[in-house]
């Protein structure tokens, strides 16, 4: 027993590591909040391999967000232990976690964790998980989860995936991964360009633009199965898919009638409805979260803007949401409806730009130059998106007020399309 | 035609092969000229690219390597045919307009610029004197700004050309257009020239995609 213990301890330890010896994701801090809140994690009891790996990534979860400042703990602390509060007091931090892990008897391990409130010396919560070795990194972002939420009242992201597509020479791959950049996979690997990816509000599919047919052509991808089906292919271009909030329909771009148009349809490619018209281009459409209205870009006004349209009233007016500035590009609602993401142009620089839906006011997010696709965590605090450093495609992200800015980047390869997924309940 | 090449041809090759102006006499410099005429014709009238001016000898001579066997063997219109710019060799044959295959577009624009008609034209004649043939138009764009945005730019310059073929009577079966956006730039610097490069509609045959 002792020896399988021992196994399986390694088996994780070797798991947390073994996503690293190829082209991952690397997530880099460069920016954080003004003001983070104090937090220790303490080493969890138990088998050491096991503590240690699954500590280590709640607290780089934890700092990655920006929100908090680690505090150490000295010294491992349980789940049923009395944390040390003056110490910890006299250290800084607001809250504390502490935790245990053990064997159940088919293998697989419980891990109990409970927060507290340092100044008040009063528990704030507690939580247990059952999970194989391999599951260790899926439990760690959950107890992340759990703190983030106790502590910010906003639910964590860091159990989420993200999607992306990685070009490298004459290769270009659809990614997913978990939302720190590791345990990457590939969806699908192609000779011809990947662009668009969109996940489903359910998280189990992926619809995308792929070229393979020497022309644009959406796809929907079912990422447990594997299996896939065409949505649009029409003479002409096919792109720009987007679900709707009941995952029933996509919204995507056709050039079938002439020019890029606007048109929706079920998710399995069938009624195909246009849903707005002008003489020029309309793309990029995107259902705000409520499903009353599609944004998009149109260049209707003589240059390209954000518009929107109420999918309630078919055949009523496009309403322009963008007027400063010759390029708006690229609306992306918030999770909560109130702001608006887009790409601006200023003065030859592309910057990601966020306005409010209520005042207009807009709010420059960045100080790069090549920013695209821009991509809202599911909570809505931060930003994923596309941009370039020193000639190559990376990832970035930014939270909503600008402060916290994280760089993820692949070695040797252009980064790109980034989509984050929504949450997993 | 054919008849008066032959008649004129039996057992006079000097008289072609000779320099020209001295010893030549009036009349059959005439008949040469009518000949080379004929020649010349036949070619305009298959809408050819322009040969050199009528009645100019510099510029028929200049030509005539060809013209030559035409007159000394019967098999005379297989040689024309290598002229002929209707035929699908025309599209791959660097001397023939129907080579050139894009036509580059201003920032931000889907405009056909008036530089590219004399193009456009010699391949819509292409397509209606070869009715089986297809094009498929590939809309590009250069690599700034939104990448969706840059495809349907792409489809509006592959449909600018698609309207400029069809003003042209090329039947709207023969012509499809699709964009491959900022995906498949012709030249990869972040440089103005580089760009402009980027920016076109390329017109693919049946074969050729």
């Amino acid at each position: 027993m002792r020896l399988h213990r021992l196994f399986l301890g390694c088996a994780a330890a070797l798991a947390l590591c073994s996503a690293s010896s190829h082209a991952q994701l690397t997530v880099e801090i460069t920016g954080a909040g003004a003001n983070r809140l104090p937090v220790a994690i303490a080493d969890f009891r138990g088998e050491r391999f096991v503590t240690q790996a699954l500590a280590s990534v709640v607290r780089a979860d934890l700092e990655r967000s920006g929100l908090f400042r680690l505090i150490d703990a000295a010294g491992p602390l349980a789940d049923n232990a009395t944390p040390p509060f003056d110490d910890l007091k006299e250290r800084g931090a607001d809250a504390v976690a502490g935790g245990s892990v053990s064997t159940v008897a088919d293998g697989r391990y419980e891990t109990r964790v409970r927060l507290s409130d340092v100044p008040k010396q009063a528990a704030l919560g507690s939580a247990a998980y059952l999970h194989t070795g391999a599951q260790l990194r899926a439990t760690a972002h959950r107890i992340a989860d759990f703190i983030y939420e106790k502590l910010t009242g906003e639910p964590g992201v860091f159990s989420t995936r993200i999607a992306y597509v990685v070009k490298s020479t004459g290769r270009y791959e659809l990614k997913i991964a978990d939302a720190d950049g590791n345990n990457d996979q590939a969806a699908l690997a192609s000779r011809e360009p990947i662009i668009s990816p969109a996940w489903s509000p359910d998280g189990g599919k992926l619809a995308y633009v792929s070229f393979e047919a020497k022309k644009p052509v959406v796809y929907v991808h079912d990422l447990a199965s594997g299996r896939r089906h065409v949505a649009a292919n029409f003479k002409g271009s096919n792109s720009a898919p987007a679900w709707s909030p009941t995952g029933k329909q996509l919204a995507v771009v056709l050039s079938k009638d002439g020019s890029s148009q606007l048109y929706v349809v079920n998710a399995d490619g069938s009624g195909v409805t246009r849903i707005a018209s002008s003489s020029g281009i309309d793309t990029e459409p995107r259902w705000s979260p409520d499903g009353q209205f599609i944004y998009f870009t149109s260049d209707r006004g003589g240059s390209p803007q954000i518009y929107r349209i109420a999918t309630s009233s078919a055949g009523a007016g496009a309403e322009r949401v963008t007027f400063e500035g010759s390029y708006n590009v690229t609306p992306r609602p918030s999770p909560d409806g109130k702001s608006l993401a887009f790409i601006a142009r200023n003065g030859g620089r592309f910057q990601l730009a966020l306005m409010d839906l209520a005042t207009k006011q807009t709010q420059i997010l960045t100080d790069s130059a090549k920013d695209e696709s821009p991509s809202f965590a599911p909570n809505g605090r931060m930003i994923l998106y596309a941009t370039e450093i020193g000639g190559r495609g990376v990832l970035a992200a930014v939270s909503s007020d600008g402060r916290v800015k994280q760089k993820l980047s692949v070695q040797a390869a252009d980064v790109r399309e980034p989509a984050w997924g929504p949450l997993v309940r | 035609m054919r008849a008066r090449l032959s008649r004129n041809t039996p057992g006079r090759p000097k008289y072609f092969l000779a320099p020209w102006g001295q010893n030549v006499a009036k009349r059959r410099f005439r008949g040469g000229i009518i000949a080379l005429s004929a020649l010349t014709l036949l070619l305009a009238a298959c809408g050819s690219q322009p040969p050199a001016p009528e009645q100019n000898p510099a510029g028929v001579e200049s030509r005539t390597p060809g013209a030559v066997k035409v007159d000394t063997t019967p098999v005379a219109p297989v040689k024309l045919e290598t002229f002929d710019p209707s035929s699908i060799a025309a599209l791959k044959d660097p001397r023939s307009p129907l080579s050139k295959r894009s036509v580059y577009f201003d920032y931000d624009s889907y405009v056909v610029k008036d530089e590219f008609q004399a193009l456009l034209t010699a391949h819509g004649k292409f397509l209606s004197a070869n009715p089986t043939m297809k094009m498929l138009i590939q809309g590009n764009a250069d690599e700034r700004g939104s990448r969706e945005y840059n495809l349907a730019l792409g489809q509006k310059r592959a449909d600018a050309v698609k309207k400029a073929l069809a003003l042209l009577g090329t039947r709207e079966d023969q012509l499809e257009s699709v964009s491959l956006g900022e995906e498949k730039p012709a030249c990869t610097d972040a440089s103005d020239e580089c760009w402009a490069k980027n920016r076109r509609g390329d017109m693919l045959y049946s074969g050729e995609f």
